[in-house]
């Protein structure tokens, strides 16, 4: 018996030929070649961010800039890197506070609720905004701010700019961010409470702990890996160049000039560079300076993370 | 926990504010559907209301008897919503159950290259150049479906549910002599069909609601998406907002634009399909949650 099992285990390392191997290498060109050529064919033309790029001669043939970070340079000295990545941080960090504290809160009411029909009912009210594309959400916030014909205003009975004055905006866009994302943010809390042992609760209950003490000491010392790993993962959109959601930022000022001071971040000044300067090197070193802020927030977050708590950390 | 649910004051304070919520969620789009539903003049007149004044389905007519834009949107939005979506599944699926079988000696190697984008990639500039420049990809209806085709989370997601699949199924399969093709497209693939449901549903969504891709790439109005249109719309409203009362080519310009309510109709009729799915929607997204993000 024991001779036969020595034998399996050196059939597992054995080398599996590579006829063997083969169909799989076909079932994974297609995914790989997508792959490659959407993430890593990009990738020399980072070189851009250093070049005087010019599209005769090419990412290659395009002269080195003199000096090197010259691109960088312009981008900050201007008074827009400090404006852009301030209110990039700003943003990013007060939605991620409001999101996480407020759907936590949600999904602990959720959970007490015992009734099916009405937690499906309000899990899905919650939910919708988070199907709705930006631009729908454009539309419904200028519904609302319109200035002739808006509901507030009406309300109010005044004509308040909300399209000219900055100041509110430093309100209207976290208000649109919680709006939208709160309740994925609170289902997925639901779901990770309804993976905690009702055991403890059982026996939490038996020696006469309150439900303000099961709270906070059961439920959320249970989801806090959850919420670690969605955090971290937070961080990473950051700074992600593109991926991250910043849609917002460009769709719901209506792209008004007044507003840029409260409303640009860093995706949204490359991708109207892109669009409207032509910049190539400029744009490129700005994306650059965000992928590379976003590295270094993603380690230095996981870093520290892995000090606090080791368990919770991502890699 | 177990006895029959009390009527207590927490419970109703619970309620209230998960009704007030809802009311918060819905009735801003309720607001946008009255709007497109009421009469253009009593819009002029009387401004934008839930209930509409005046009752009239003439934006609805303009949309669809005027503007053929808004149809030809809709076709090319539903055109790259479903094939994007399919070959999104199977080539990132197909991927990433390779990287889950054992016979794949080099699939730790192969794991790395995917993953390794999502902390450092390019970024938009040189997508850009290297979709138009290198690929002459501009103005086809292809970049907007390639631009979302890979995603190493999805793969990452999606490695967590193939590896569930009980190996003696797949064993017997090759046991019985049928191919590795076969096995995944017969039996793993109808398998994990609940699980690959759910994760389309965000690929589906991301591609419905994207219009990024569009403003970069698109210049013919033939393959405009359905969301850029509605963003070029409100762009124009929102210059005039910006500097009203500046602009004396501003009569002229609102003459140019479609009614008020034709533009909140288009913008019902993108959200449309996705309400018309919610129920659908709802179930699986949250199935959805409880696969990938949730670390135990």
């Amino acid at each position: 018996m024991s001779r036969f099992k020595k034998n399996q285990g050196q059939m597992v390392k054995r080398k599996v030929p590579f006829k063997r191997q083969f169909p799989f290498y076909v079932m994974m060109m297609p995914g790989l070649f997508f792959i490659t050529l959407l993430f890593y064919l990009p990738m020399p033309g980072i070189l851009i961010a250093f070049k005087n790029f010019n599209p005769i001669d090419g990412i290659f043939g395009s002269e080195w800039m003199d000096p090197l970070f010259k691109n960088f340079e312009f981008f900050f000295k201007s008074d827009t890197a400090k404006t852009i990545t301030f209110n990039t941080l700003l943003y990013n960090v007060l939605e991620a506070v409001l999101v996480t504290v407020i759907a936590i809160a949600l999904s602990i009411m959720l959970n007490e609720l015992k009734g099916k029909v009405s937690t499906t009912v309000y899990k899905g009210a919650i939910l919708l905004p988070t199907f709705l594309s930006w631009i729908v959400i454009q539309y419904i916030l200028f519904s609302l701010l319109s200035i002739d014909k808006g509901i507030f205003n009406n309300l109010i009975g005044r004509e308040v700019q909300w399209y000219s004055e900055p100041f509110y905006w430093r309100i209207i866009m976290p208000l649109a961010y919680v709006w939208k994302n709160v309740g994925y943010y609170s289902v997925l809390y639901v779901a990770a409470i309804a993976g905690i042992n009702t055991d403890y609760y059982e026996a939490a209950q038996l020696d006469g702990a309150t439900k303000w003490q099961q709270i906070r000491h059961i439920t959320l010392p249970l989801i806090k890996p959850t919420v670690i790993v969605l955090s971290l993962l937070w961080v990473g959109k950051l700074f992600s160049g593109g991926l991250g959601d910043w849609n917002a930022f460009y769709t719901l000022p209506n792209n008004a000039g007044a507003l840029y001071g409260a409303t640009d971040v860093i995706d949204t000044y490359v991708y109207r560079s892109l669009r409207t300067l032509g910049d190539y090197g400029m744009t490129a070193a700005v994306g650059l300076y965000q992928s590379l802020v976003g590295l270094i927030l993603v380690f230095g977050s996981n870093h520290v993370i892995k000090k606090i708590d080791p368990d919770s950390a991502l890699f | 926990m177990r006895e029959k649910q009390k009527i207590t004051v927490s419970n109703v304070v619970i309620h209230i504010i998960f009704i007030l919520l809802m009311l918060v969620c819905i009735l801003p789009l309720l607001l946008v559907l009255g709007i497109s539903f009421t009469d253009e003049t009593s819009l002029l007149r009387d401004g934008y209301h839930l209930i509409p004044k005046v009752f009239s389905t003439g934006a609805y007519q303009y949309v669809f008897t005027g503007a053929t834009s808004v149809l030809r949107a809709y076709a090319v939005t539903i055109f790259v919503t479903v094939v994007g979506t399919l070959c999104h599944i199977l080539f990132m699926g197909m991927l990433a159950y390779c990287l889950t079988r054992e016979e794949v000696t080099a699939r730790n190697k192969i794991s790395l290259f995917v993953y390794l984008p999502v902390l450092f990639n390019g970024g938009l500039v040189p997508t850009y150049i290297l979709m138009t420049r290198f690929l002459h990809l501009k103005d086809t209806v292809w970049v907007l479906i390639l631009v979302s085709i890979a995603s190493a989370t999805n793969v990452l997601i999606m490695k967590n549910f193939f590896k569930s699949i009980p190996q003696a199924l797949i064993e017997s399969a090759r046991i019985d002599g049928c191919s590795e093709y076969r096995t995944f497209f017969s039996i793993v693939l109808p398998l994990s069909k609940p699980s690959l449901a759910s994760i389309g549903l965000f690929v589906a969504i991301a591609y419905w609601n994207d219009w990024m891709t569009c403003s970069l790439y698109i210049e013919t109005p033939k393959l405009q998406t359905l969301q850029y249109l509605l963003q070029s719309l409100m762009n124009n409203i929102g210059y005039l907002q910006a500097n009203a009362g500046a602009s004396q080519s501003m009569e002229t310009a609102i003459l140019n634009l479609p009614s008020e309510g034709a533009r909140m109709a288009t913008c019902i009729l993108a959200v449309g399909p996705i309400i018309f799915l919610y129920p659908f929607l709802q179930k699986y997204f949250e199935k959805g949650l409880t696969i990938g993000a949730v670390k135990e």
